[in-house]
């Protein structure tokens, strides 16, 4: 009865009370983890398949197209649908809780979730009823090519991921509106004062200024480092942006004139040159914004959980500036097995400046445990643990990555599952995921007014689940890799079986683990409740008044 | 110290990469525990800050001059414009087919080998493979033509210093048409294409 009661009606939740930034934060983040668990049932059938001829799906999943249609939809679903909706929606709420300012745009706002979800659902739509599956890397001239794919999957593949990508552009324009907005705090400084802030100029002359023994160029900068950290990450997510929906226009160019009859000559377009267009765009998200948004909320959440000022704040101010310029230059490693591509790009770009990246992310990592050091005894609450989870995520995959970007390695490894299991899975699922999971329960009591959450026993389940099994299917999926297992490639004939078997056990105990934390959620809000945040809200204030010093009261052993 | 073929390399690099996964979760741990305590944590080693990053940016540059100087296959590749292939064939794929592909490649042990592969309309792959499935090298397939409408080649020299017998199948996707409809068959597969003799047990001639 008391189950009922709770799945009707939650703990406490009172979606009433909620304000407009709250119920617009947890809009996105419902949608966020709807589409988390259509990717991890995505991903377990991908594994399933793998495992060879006893796997237990219906027999058109080892069909060709319907397979390469879903490994098209598994990474826009879970890095459009899913990341950035939890991403975007953890920083429109963080950057007017830490600037002490109103949202832009409570509108424009409600406008990103709604776009990013509408084109999720139409990429994958384009996938599911057209079995349209150029892959996420649009290989030029995959995309276009009509002999393979249907033109109205294209069309609808191309309409639903510019949708994501306007959605994105409204996300930049109302958090750099948000930042630049001369109220409360910011009230008297000039948009110079912002931009430097912004850019970390001041952390830079700071640590200048203390080398030459001058006094600091600011002691108080004008913007908070997790801000300097959405700041500088939103640059890379704009240029991501233009270069995708860059690709998507050119891509639907193609497919209409096809479709009236008259096919342009796709040799017009250099595939190499295409290449490293589309690569130095999509790199911007895997080696740019998401390391430096990924560093930023390490130093909140570990200042948040430690109520405590961050460890070498002027040194990690420089390193994300740092970090934003090495994002632009990197893109190269993705092109180490093309052998038109000058040597002199693979070795500059491709090997050297993407050895950067363990410099600067394993900055972030020495900052963070620092700053956790210094403030023990603290108490491991479920923040503290996923913040840890996170921090070995990263810790495991950024080097798996530098070992590849290198032309000896990439000779062996390329386009195996090494790359995209041992890096990018353990990256997303463990390293990401676990860092966004720290923040929501760090942000829990916040955005829904200190609502008792149903069970911390299902909590920590979660918790060992998700991390045994992140860690273990990109283990066992990169050791595949090893063994010379492609990543792009069908296997319906039990070829890797040994390690998809292991790595599907994996997945499973992540899809289970989902299950848990949409249980515990849904059991903590109530249906009611969930139906509750998606109507309009009666207070229509887009701030939140929360001092940041009062959450590290609960995290103090 | 020289990885003669991928195989000790690849061996290698599962040794390392697992002692450093089993270090850096332990060390996590480790902190996650002394976090919790109230008594001092004892230090196992002090490393100053910039030993710390000295030590990242040696791993960084270091791993690039470690593997260049170990890896054959590094300086060959970059240097192969220059070297003389003991044999060279080339080739063309279109609509997932191979066209124009010798029926057996048989290679003495130690001779270098350039591959010319050209793609007449998809990204495709030229990966050749060890009969357990592993990987012996590989490049991609750009497909372009050069200001006079000539097919661009994309070129792979190797030397081989190991007997073997290597499948050949494209390393890229290019779409459902690389599998049979039932998804059962890899069109692109050729086995048994390339066949290295004269080598002794341990590598080399």
């Amino acid at each position: 009865m008391s189950l009922m009661n709770n799945l009707i009606n939650g703990t406490d939740f009172d979606a009433d009370s909620l304000n407009a930034l709250q119920k617009v934060t947890l809009r996105a983040v419902v949608m966020s983890f709807l589409f988390f668990g259509l990717v991890a049932i995505e991903g377990m059938i991908m594994r399933l398949v793998s495992t060879g001829p006893a796997n237990p799906l219906p027999e058109m999943f080892n069909h060709p197209a319907h397979y390469f249609s879903i490994m098209t939809a598994h990474p826009i679903v879970g890095i459009f649908g899913s990341t950035y909706q939890l991403v975007f929606a953890a920083f429109m709420f963080l950057v007017p809780f830490l600037t002490k300012k109103p949202l832009y745009s409570i509108k424009l706002a409600n406008a990103v979730w709604l776009l990013i979800t509408i084109g999720t659902a139409l990429a994958w739509l384009a996938a599911f009823v057209w079995a349209y599956g150029p892959l996420y890397t649009l290989y030029w001239p995959l995309p276009a090519d009509t002999e393979q794919f249907k033109v109205v999957g294209g069309i609808v593949f191309i309409v639903g991921v510019a949708l994501i990508m306007i959605g994105t552009l409204g996300f930049i324009y109302n958090i750099y509106a948000t930042i630049f907005q001369r109220v409360g705090v910011h009230k008297n400084k000039t948009t110079k004062e912002l931009l430097i802030s912004g850019f970390g100029i001041d952390g830079m002359l700071n640590l200048w200024h203390k080398l030459t023994g001058k006094p600091p160029y600011s002691k108080e900068p004008a913007l908070a480092l997790p801000v300097v950290a959405i700041f500088r990450g939103t640059v890379d997510t704009f240029l991501d942006a233009l270069v995708i929906l860059g690709a998507g226009i050119l891509v639907l160019v193609y497919l209409i004139f096809d479709a009236s009859g008259h096919p342009l000559n796709v040799a017009a377009i250099d595939a190499l040159l295409y290449k490293n267009f589309f690569w130095w765009g999509l790199d911007l998200v895997a080696d740019g914004l998401v390391l430096i948004y990924v560093a930023g909320s390490w130093y909140l959440l570990a200042t948040l959980i430690t109520g405590q000022k961050l460890f070498m704040e002027n040194v990690a101010r420089a390193a994300l500036m740092l970090e934003l310029l090495v994002s632009w230059m990197v893109w190269s490693h993705h092109l180490l097995a093309d052998q038109g591509q000058p040597e002199m790009m693979k070795l500059i770009s491709g090997e050297m400046v993407t050895a950067f990246e363990l410099l600067t992310q394993g900055l972030a990592l020495f900052i963070t445990l620092v700053t956790l050091w210094k403030a023990r005894p603290l108490k491991m609450t479920p923040a503290l643990a996923y913040l840890l989870g996170g921090l070995i995520g990263f810790g495991l995959a950024v080097p798996a990555a530098i070992i590849q970007a290198d032309m000896g390695m990439n000779r062996i490894l390329h386009n195996t599952q090494w790359i995209i299991m041992a890096h990018v899975h353990i990256a997303l699922i463990v390293g990401l995921y676990m860092t966004l999971y720290s923040a929501l329960y760090v942000l829990w009591p916040i955005v829904t007014n200190n609502t008792t959450l149903y069970s911390k026993k299902l909590t920590w389940i979660h918790y060992w689940l998700y991390l045994i099994g992140g860690v273990g299917m990109g283990a066992f999926g990169g050791m595949a890799g090893l063994d010379g297992m492609l990543r792009r490639h069908l296997y319906i004939n039990g070829e890797f079986n040994t390690w998809m078997i292991l790595a599907a056990i994996a997945g499973s105990m992540i899809l289970i683990a989902w299950v848990i934390f949409l249980l515990n959620i849904v059991l903590s809000v109530g249906i009611k409740g969930l139906i509750g945040i998606f109507m309009p809200a009666k207070d229509p204030t887009a701030s939140y008044g929360i001092e940041p010093e009062a959450v590290a009261e609960e995290h103090k052993a | 110290m020289t990885f003669a073929s991928s195989i000790e390399l690849l061996k290698f690099h599962n040794t390392a990469y697992t002692i450093y996964a089993l270090m850096i979760i332990s060390i996590i741990a480790w902190f996650g525990y002394n976090l919790t305590r109230k008594e001092k944590a004892k230090s196992v080693v002090r490393i100053p800050f910039y030993t710390y990053i000295g030590f990242l940016v040696a791993m960084g540059v270091g791993h690039h001059i470690f593997t260049y100087n170990t890896i054959p296959w590094v300086s060959e590749d970059i240097m192969r414009h220059e070297i003389k292939a003991d044999a060279e064939y080339t080739f063309e794929i279109a609509k997932h087919k191979w066209i124009g592909l010798p029926k057996k490649i048989t290679v003495q042990c130690g001779q270098k080998i350039r591959f010319n592969v050209r793609s007449r309309d998809l990204v495709y792959g030229f990966g050749l493979f060890r009969q357990d499935g592993s990987l012996v090298t590989q490049m991609q397939v750009n497909p372009g033509t050069d200001v006079n409408g000539i097919l661009e080649s994309n070129d792979l020299l190797w030397t081989f210093n190991h007997n073997g017998v290597f499948n050949l199948t494209s390393t890229e996707y290019s779409g459902p048409e690389q599998y049979s409809e039932d998804g059962k068959k890899d069109l692109m597969l050729v086995k048994n294409f390339v066949e290295v003799v004269g080598c002794q047990e341990g590598g080399a001639k």
